[in-house]
């Protein structure tokens, strides 16, 4: 098990991750250059974000070649932001409606 | 029975170090874990200051569009300087592949490449801070444009994504003289990938810099 793997990968592999990096890219600007509001925007948006970090993280950062000990060290740590997501977005919702409660009546 | 979780019992349980790697990369890999969630709670931050905004948030649409060859595009300095900063990633892994070939002149060079557009980067962001600051008259306390919270936020988050660039660009520099001068003949080349994870992590961070902050 110590025996340390170096995985050196053909750089091809890197020059096609980043031309899909570059292709993503250009989709989340085209989404703005066209002009998609509402629903789409944010599915859009997120989701060409998602994948983005996804592939910087997994290929570029050699996650994806690493052992399953580390990517838990990094990875369950990291969920745990979730639940502040939620909470900071319910204390924001709150905060909102109680400055309208108080100032905009 | 065998399964994926042997391995993770296996290297926990052992009578031996846990993460078989050079120490340098796992403190490095630590250092990112505290860095990611010092950015989540700035990016969080942001979340509950423009949910509880009253004043509609400013658009940024408006604010970051630019004029060229008489045609208005949004976004454009923000749009160049995010395919600069993958190409600088699209660099630094290359720098990192040719590291553990063992082709310490590749390596070296494409550092320096990545410096240089790291550096390339900064200097756009100053551009985007002068033009912010001085045509756009945005505040940390207050701009003419909407949420007088837009500026405390966006200074702030996106300053230390700044602060990280220009310490990579410093890191870079300063690895690849010591890389150059044959500091890692005997070592080995880790130290090359150990840099280059802290740069595509700055590179991560801008991915949700570009998304959150201008896109949406």
């Amino acid at each position: 098990m110590t025996t340390e793997t170096h995985h050196t990968p053909p750089i091809s592999l890197f020059l096609k991750v980043w031309g899909l990096l570059f292709v993503l890219s250009f989709f989340s600007y085209l989404v703005e250059y066209i002009g998609i509001e509402g629903f789409w925007r944010w599915t859009l948006v997120l989701f060409f974000m998602v994948l983005k970090a996804w592939v910087i993280l997994r290929v570029f950062m050699h996650v994806k070649w690493e052992r399953l000990s580390l990517q838990l060290l990094l990875g369950l740590p990291t969920l745990v932001i979730f639940v502040l997501v939620a909470i900071s977005a319910i204390e924001g919702n709150y905060i909102h409606n109680l400055r309208l409660e108080f100032f905009f009546r | 029975m065998q399964s994926t979780w042997d391995g993770v019992v296996a290297d926990w349980s052992a009578d031996k170090e846990t993460f078989a790697m050079p120490w340098g990369k796992l403190m490095m890999w630590i250092f990112l874990l505290g860095d990611t969630f010092i950015f989540g709670i700035f990016l969080i931050g942001y979340m509950a200051v423009r949910m509880s905004a009253v004043e509609p948030w400013p658009d940024t649409e408006a604010i970051f569009t630019m004029t060229m060859f008489g045609h208005e595009f949004p976004l454009l300095l923000i749009a160049i300087m995010t395919f600069i900063l993958i190409t600088s990633s699209g660099t630094m892994a290359m720098a990192v592949n040719y590291g553990y070939r063992g082709d310490k002149r590749k390596a070296v060079m494409f550092m320096g490449l990545t410096a240089l557009l790291g550096a390339t980067f900064l200097g756009m962001q100053v551009f985007e801070w002068y033009q912010l600051i001085v045509h756009y008259d945005i505040r940390p306390w207050g701009n003419p444009h909407g949420a007088s919270q837009f500026g405390a936020v966006f200074f702030m988050v996106t300053g230390f994504h700044g602060l990280h660039v220009l310490g990579g660009v410093i890191l870079l520099i300063v690895m690849a003289i010591r890389v150059h001068r044959g500091l890692y003949d005997k070592k080995g080349y880790a130290v090359v990938e150990i840099t280059g994870l802290y740069w595509h992590f700055v590179d991560l961070v801008w991915v949700f810099i570009f998304a959150f902050f201008y896109l949406l």
